[in-house]
């Protein structure tokens, strides 16, 4: 499984998702990933897609992105790591939006990733078991990376 | 200015004094009010304040990155053991809290209870530029802006982290500080004569 | 409080299907760091563990966003503190790839040089603390500890001489390193490192003759493979469980391509394997140390040197993921960069909060006391955890 190959094998199945390489190629090629922006609908196939036919079993990490006006876009990168091949996966929400549904279905690292996002950006992930704060306490008020919330919040009687 | 006036109007200090049993502060006070009884207190209280100082056990609160040179400072190159200060685990036993790290708004009630159960008399040394102010951190949502905020603090150490000697330097000040208790109960007040 | 007037019965079951939820509070002797775990217990063997984590958040991902890209690195160190060079690595690294800045080559041999110092200083505090943990502070767990301290501080005197900070550096930068190596560290660093290789036979033989140690460490917190590419977790864990993927090796970055150095690899998957993985990490970084000395070429330390205003390095638009092997594992940085001088989103992949991630997994069906080994085995630096 190269690069190209899983390119085409991404684009004979998946019609709504563009492919590009990384922004940035590395001299030696390896490593870098392939991001593919998908539509939310599809992103939990996608993710069992890539899993079992293009072999990429080992998950990094997923995140969010705070686009302002444009609304929320979820990251996940995952990984073929006998292969080299690295696929960057993304989903632009659209403005207002904030659910998404959950990898955990396919991958058992997305867990707390999703429960970080949900933390941090209010991204509800629906088919997601333990869906709570993680990294904040369970009364707190707001979603920290958003753009909308100041550094500096104040929180009494600490702060 | 506006940082030294919340720091005025936040930061905690200890307005009743330690606590300890009635009876022997009637005991002592008497002693020290009859005529010549000074020499007495004056003589318990350097026999005192030396055990005292000279096994204060902190209790191992590391937090952060201060946490590490905390543990290098109870290692053997720089060894507070000579000092009698022996890491210990429980705060039931312990009168020291090293506050090293930085704190956030979630371990704040943690580190309020564990500062509860030591007890008295007990000292704090806020370790590191985050327990002193909130370092680097200062301006995070969920960071507490100095330890000083949650307990009272006895002696503050910079750096971030500070290394050994920074901290020797600030457990010497403190043992410094037990050294000038009055009447075996009484605190010095906060900026003893330091050489 | 019980109304003893009311209840004149009290009855007791010790039919053992009794649970009990036991606190493993943020504040315990393990040193691992602010870390809480409750435990649901059925007599002795645990049956769940509920992590709770973010008693050390810190806001880095948010306070990025008001830093710039000169002002970051030495905040990124804090990170993962125990091995602050490679925090710091990612994300100037995320940084370079973005704005396709160059780094000399002398830069990123010095680069490596720290790295893998440092990869041995953190793999010593990791020994210290793991055996101190499973020995107990007052027993004999404190002699491995304050032996590893000690060829520790030999580490960070070098660092010391280098930087001039022990701990937390500020080293490195966008497009190269901040120092130079001065006169006489390169020799003082071979004696250092000679030292220590010598040193790590040391303490293998003393472990590995300890029939206490080895019944705490074999068969205990076995990760699968499949579990462990599942859960994302890297680094010792991952090549622990039979994964030979190191990032050094698979996706090379700053002329690791230039060094021969062996990744070790077990397929047990227990606390034994990864601590003999990491043994064997400390002589292959020591190894690649010498190598990079010895060849070490001379040059700028720094494309981008003079740097005269925090907010001079402009990365434009783009975004990219970063990653280096830390001593943990991966630690990667993605970035999103919107061309002014701080960046617009930055995402920080802590090694250990994904290698955290796999304890609800493996720890039910111990007992107790080998969630000490475990953990110590997996160690966690708890500012990657909570950023």
């Amino acid at each position: 499984m190269t690069r190209d190959e899983a390119k085409t094998r991404i684009a004979e199945r998946f019609s709504g998702a563009q492919v590009e390489p990384a922004s940035a190629e590395a001299t030696a090629g390896r490593g870098m990933p392939l991001v593919v922006t998908i539509p939310p609908d599809q992103w939990l196939a996608f993710a069992q897609f890539a899993k079992t036919t293009l072999g990429c079993r080992f998950f990094s990490f997923s995140s969010a992105v705070d686009w302002k006006e444009q609304g929320l876009e979820v990251i996940a990168r995952v990984e073929n790591l006998d292969d080299g091949v690295a696929l960057m996966m993304k989903t632009k929400l659209g403005p207002g939006v904030s659910s998404c549904p959950s990898l955990v279905p396919v991958f058992r690292g997305a867990n707390w990733m999703e429960r970080e996002c949900y933390d941090m950006f209010g991204i509800r992930f629906d088919g997601h078991t333990d869906l709570r704060r993680i990294l904040l306490s369970d009364d707190w008020v707001g979603h920290p990376l958003l753009k909308s919330y100041a550094v500096d919040t104040p929180y009494p009687p600490y702060r | 200015m506006k940082d030294l006036q919340e720091w005025e109007q936040l930061h905690k200090s200890r307005p009743e004094g330690d606590q300890h049993s009635p009876l022997f502060e009637s005991v002592t006070e008497g002693i020290h009010s009859f005529p010549g009884g000074f020499v007495v207190t004056t003589v318990a209280d350097a026999f005192l304040n030396w055990a005292r100082k000279s096994s204060v056990w902190p209790v191992t609160f590391g937090l952060a990155c201060c946490a590490i040179e905390m543990m290098a400072t109870f290692a053997s190159r720089f060894d507070v053991e000579r000092l009698g200060m022996v890491p210990w685990a429980s705060p039931r036993h312990s009168d020291l809290m090293v506050v090293s790290g930085t704190v956030t708004i979630k371990m704040a009630p943690m580190l309020e209870r564990i500062y509860d159960q030591m007890p008295d008399p007990k000292w704090a040394v806020s370790m590191g530029s985050c327990a002193n102010s909130g370092g680097p951190f200062r301006h995070g949502y969920h960071v507490v802006k100095g330890v000083d905020r949650v307990i009272p603090v006895d002696v503050y150490v910079p750096g971030c982290p500070p290394p050994p000697e920074s901290l020797l330097n600030g457990l010497l000040l403190l043992q410094d500080q037990i050294a000038h208790f009055k009447r075996t109960g009484k605190r010095a007040a906060p900026n003893p004569k330091v050489d | 409080m019980l109304d003893t007037a009311k209840t004149s019965r009290v009855e007791f079951d010790y039919s053992g299907g009794e649970r009990l939820m036991m606190n493993m509070g943020p504040q315990h002797p393990s040193a691992h760091g602010v870390f809480r775990a409750i435990l649901t217990l059925e007599g002795e063997t645990i049956v769940a563990v509920d992590a709770v984590i973010g008693y050390l958040h810190r806001c880095h991902e948010k306070l990025s966003e008001t830093l710039t890209y000169a002002q970051y690195p030495s905040i990124a160190s804090k990170t993962d503190y125990v091995a602050a060079m490679t925090s710091e690595f990612a994300y100037v690294m995320a940084a370079e790839q973005i704005g396709k800045i160059e780094v000399p080559k002398r830069a990123q041999y010095l680069r490596v040089i720290m790295a893998e110092l440092q990869r041995v200083a953190s793999h010593l505090l990791w020994l210290g603390t793991w055996c101190l943990d499973m020995g107990g502070a007052l027993g004999g767990g404190a002699t491995v500890f304050l032996y590893c301290i000690r060829e520790r501080e030999m580490i960070l005197d070098l660092f010391e001489m280098l930087v001039g900070a022990r701990l937390l550096y500020g080293f490195y930068q966008v497009g190269g390193t901040r120092y130079d190596i001065p006169d006489g560290w390169a020799a003082k660093c071979r004696e250092t490192i000679d030292i220590i290789d010598q040193r790590i036979g040391e303490y293998e033989s003393l472990l590995e003759d300890n029939p206490f140690f080895l019944a705490r460490a074999q068969d205990v917190g076995v990760i699968s493979r499949e579990l462990a590419e599942d859960v994302g977790i890297a680094g010792p864990l991952l090549r622990g469980s039979g994964v030979n993927f190191d990032i050094r090796r698979s996706a090379p970055y700053s002329s690791y391509e230039d060094f021969s150095f062996a990744v070790p690899v077990e397929t047990a998957g227990d606390c034994y394997s990864r601590y003999r993985i990491r043994m064997v990490e400390f002589r292959e970084s020591i190894k690649i140390v010498r190598q990079a000395l010895d060849t070490l070429p001379a040059g700028a330390i720094s494309s981008r040197p003079g740097l005269k205003s925090v907010a001079q390095i402009r990365i434009p638009k783009g975004d990219a993921y970063a990653r280096v092997e830390g001593p943990r594992g991966e630690v990667g940085c993605y970035l999103v960069a919107d061309g002014s001088a701080k960046p617009y989103r930055m995402k920080w992949r802590g090694a250990s909060y994904s290698n955290l991630s796999v304890l609800p997994h493996i720890i039910p069906g111990h007992k107790v006391a080998d969630v000490v080994a475990i953990m110590g085995s997996v160690d966690p630096v708890f500012g990657e955890v909570d950023r």
